[in-house]
């Protein structure tokens, strides 16, 4: 390292949508949400099944392109460089090897030098409580180890935000706690945490705003306490009241 | 495994597959199934590569496909028996050296039970005429070999033009003289063969040889090298020694030599100097 | 006949006939390094296919699982015509030898193990997809991870392609020509035999055969076993 002072990259934050649709064979899923997601508080994307959570959250992370509307990012990810993003799945994904050793690729296609990988990853995982399982099969794992894994590899790449579909919808409640635990260290180490649910319980718990969608439409945004106690559109009280048909 | 190792791999692969610089002197020669399955080149071919050191190849196909080998080029010598069919190669300027080397004869075989009545003639053309009048089956092989145009000439001399004549009792087989007695042997019927093949031919059934002695089922073999002027990588040299041995005096006596049962089957008949 | 076949089989290996040791080996060679060029080539071209989008893709598709019917005789022949010295290919007197056959059933078992591949990878990509672009890994990276991570199901598209090129007699036939003791292989062997009428002789090598086929594909199937319960 030089005497130069590290020049921190531009912050790829605030996210802005800008009237952002997605339609397949004519049916909208997400209906002209426009936003801006801003550094620093926990945000929620609550809302029923079928609301558009997943989707919307898909558009962010640039895994869809939006049919209209522009998703833009304050600093644009250029191809070929180190992401500043992560996410992890309702269902995590792993490759056939070991749980550090997909963290290794994970940090690998980030561009970690070869040296430093195996520290990382194994920070990582101690960093989830997973160091006494570095050497299983990560697909052997159960699924809430599994998502643990998930999450490590996510952290791993010290990410700018992190977004999290559902992460706990298919976890015990003692998988979920320990989850949403990992999730409250990300954020305390500085990432910026964007998370679906529909779970109000774990929204109360672990956001700070909520951004309510509804049929694709983003119906109401607010602080949690404010959410909650005073929600101000007509679907967001049905929602809270449990009762919102499902779409 | 990256890219760049996979593409090391094939590379390795492919060229290990290469063939080594031929350490080995050899020549390659186009001849025909039956003169291969009668068990003649294992007898002879030691013997020549034992005297000269040079390994022969015999690629055995068809006589059309072995003079067509010859004309593209893929062989360096061409040993056939279709005398009309090697005269024409030779006139076409496309084989020289043309020797002929020896003969040897064609036999009717059909079923024991000889629905047409032919046992123990020794007249193929009158045999073949009672075949065709009984409508008895018969196998051809139909695949341009010695064989089948010897077969085509005897149906012609015989008066009889098999081309309009056939009927569902004639059976082109399309192939070599092997499958063809198979054929003929698994359905009792009547076949135009050379006695080589047939006498190491394991698979008889109920055949057996009905007519034979006749002097038009004389089959006789010529052998010549591919012109070297029309393909220059034909080995001259080592194509000669083998044609000249074949008919020197030590090669015609090898291929006397050769007995199945104590039954010779080739008989050279090599003339001139 | 069968019975007796059979019995004919484990004499003549019991005896180590060294003419069949000869035939068999170089089956052996000829086939697997077929096997191993093609895997080399198909295994990229497939995976690329299946996490690639391009206009054709679709059509590409199926012809590349057309090509899984190929013909061997016809492969053979378009061989041997380019190998010939009549044909472009003359020079390199690759013609009835052991190189040709190699390249013929190249040729022949590339697509089987292509698209074979192609529907594997495919399959993987879909799980695979949207966590291996998250994480930034795309294209030629992608394919490649995916192909490792499932190169147990992969060797089963490896089997096809080896189970094509061991019993095929066709291609190599035509471009090998059969010569004793050079081109010579256990499926031309069986076919020159027949042809000759010793059909127990014949029967008794392609027991051989079978039981090499069979063999290869146990030794293959263990070994997925193996990984999948090492691996998950």
């Amino acid at each position: 390292m030089g005497d130069e002072p590290m020049r921190a990259p531009a912050s790829i934050l605030p996210l802005r949508l800008v009237d952002v649709s997605f339609a397949v064979n004519g049916k909208v899923i997400v209906d002209r949400v426009s936003c801006a997601v801003e550094p620093g508080p926990r945000t929620i994307i609550l809302g029923p099944n079928g609301a558009g959570k997943s989707v919307l959250m898909r558009l962010c992370h640039g895994l869809l392109a939006p049919t209209s509307g522009r998703v833009e990012w304050a600093s644009p990810e250029r191809p070929g460089e180190r992401r500043r993003q992560a996410m992890v799945f309702q269902r995590p994904v792993m490759l056939r090897r070991s749980a550090l050793a997909n963290i290794v690729y994970a940090l690998r296609v980030a561009g970690v030098p070869a040296g430093e990988r195996d520290g990382q990853a194994l920070a990582a995982l101690e960093g989830v409580g997973l160091a006494p399982l570095a050497d299983r099969a990560a697909r052997v794992l159960s699924g809430g180890e599994q998502q643990r894994l998930a999450l490590a590899r996510a952290w791993a790449l010290r990410p700018e935000v992190l977004f999290l579909d559902e992460p706990t919808a298919n976890l015990d409640p003692g998988a979920s706690a320990e989850v949403e635990r990992i999730i409250q260290a990300i954020h305390a180490a500085g990432t910026k945490i964007v998370m679906t649910t529909h779970n109000l319980g774990q929204a109360r718990r672990l956001g700070d705003e909520i951004l309510f969608l509804n049929q694709g439409c983003l119906a109401e945004r607010a602080a949690v306490d404010r959410f909650f106690n005073q929600p101000a559109s007509a679907e967001a009280q049905a929602f809270i009241k449990g009762e919102l048909p499902w779409t | 495994m990256d890219l760049r190792r996979r593409i090391v791999l094939a590379a390795t692969l492919v060229a290990a597959a290469l063939p080594l610089a031929a350490q080995e002197k050899f020549i390659t020669v186009a001849s025909t199934t039956s003169t291969e399955q009668s068990g003649l080149f294992k007898h002879l071919l030691p013997i020549f590569e034992q005297k000269t050191g040079i390994k022969v190849r015999v690629v055995a196909l068809g006589t059309g496909q072995a003079l067509d080998m010859g004309r593209r080029g893929d062989a360096d010598v061409v040993f056939v028996h279709d005398p009309a069919a090697e005269k024409k190669f030779v006139d076409d300027g496309l084989g020289v050296n043309y020797k002929q080397v020896m003969y040897n004869d064609f036999v009717l075989i059909g079923p024991k039970s000889d629905p047409a009545k032919i046992a123990g003639g020794k007249d193929i053309l009158g045999a073949l005429k009672k075949v065709e009048g009984a409508k008895a089956p018969f196998v051809s092989r139909g695949d341009k070999s010695g064989t089948h145009a010897a077969e085509l000439r005897y149906w012609k001399s015989a008066g009889i033009d098999i081309a309009t004549q056939k009927g569902p009792w004639y059976k082109e087989t399309g192939s070599g003289m092997g499958p063809a007695l198979n054929t003929a042997s698994s359905m009792g019927g009547y076949i135009l063969a050379d006695r080589g093949t047939w006498l190491s031919f394991k698979n008889r059934g109920d055949l057996a040889i009905l007519v034979e002695g006749d002097q038009k089922l004389f089959n006789q073999y010529g052998i010549m090298l591919v012109n070297p002027a029309k393909h220059a990588h034909v080995k001259k040299d080592l194509g000669n020694a083998f044609i000249n041995w074949v008919t020197s005096p030590e090669g015609q006596k090898a291929i006397a030599g050769y007995k199945i049962g104590g039954e010779q089957l080739f008989f050279p008949n090599y003339k001139g100097g | 006949m069968i019975i007796e076949a059979i019995y004919g089989a484990f004499g003549l290996m019991a005896g180590l006939d060294a003419k069949l040791l000869e035939i068999v080996c170089l089956s052996l060679q000829v086939s697997l390094s077929a096997v191993a060029i093609a895997t080399a080539l198909a295994l990229p071209l497939g995976a690329a296919i299946a996490v690639s989008k391009f206009p054709g893709r679709q059509t590409l598709i199926v012809i590349l699982n057309s090509l899984m019917g190929l013909p061997p005789v016809v492969v053979g022949l378009v061989v041997y015509l380019l190998l010939s010295r009549a044909g472009p290919l003359g020079q390199l007197g690759l013609l009835f030898t052991p190189s040709a056959m190699v390249i013929a059933q190249t040729i022949l078992i590339l697509p089987i193990i292509a698209a074979l591949a192609r529907q594997a990878v495919e399959d993987a990509w879909r799980e695979y997809q949207e966590q291996l672009r998250s994480l930034g890994a795309g294209g030629w990276t992608a394919a490649l991870t995916l192909v490792w991570d499932i190169r147990f199901s992969l060797l089963t598209a490896v089997l096809a392609g080896l189970g094509r090129a061991c019993a095929e007699v066709g291609a190599v036939m035509i471009v090998g020509g059969n010569i004793d003791g050079v081109t010579r292989v256990m499926t031309t062997t069986i076919a020159l035999e027949t042809s000759k009428g010793d059909l127990p002789l014949a029967l008794g090598l392609g027991v051989i055969l079978v039981t090499l086929v069979l063999l290869l594909n146990a030794a293959a199937y263990t070994l997925k076993e193996a990984a999948q319960r090492r691996y998950g």
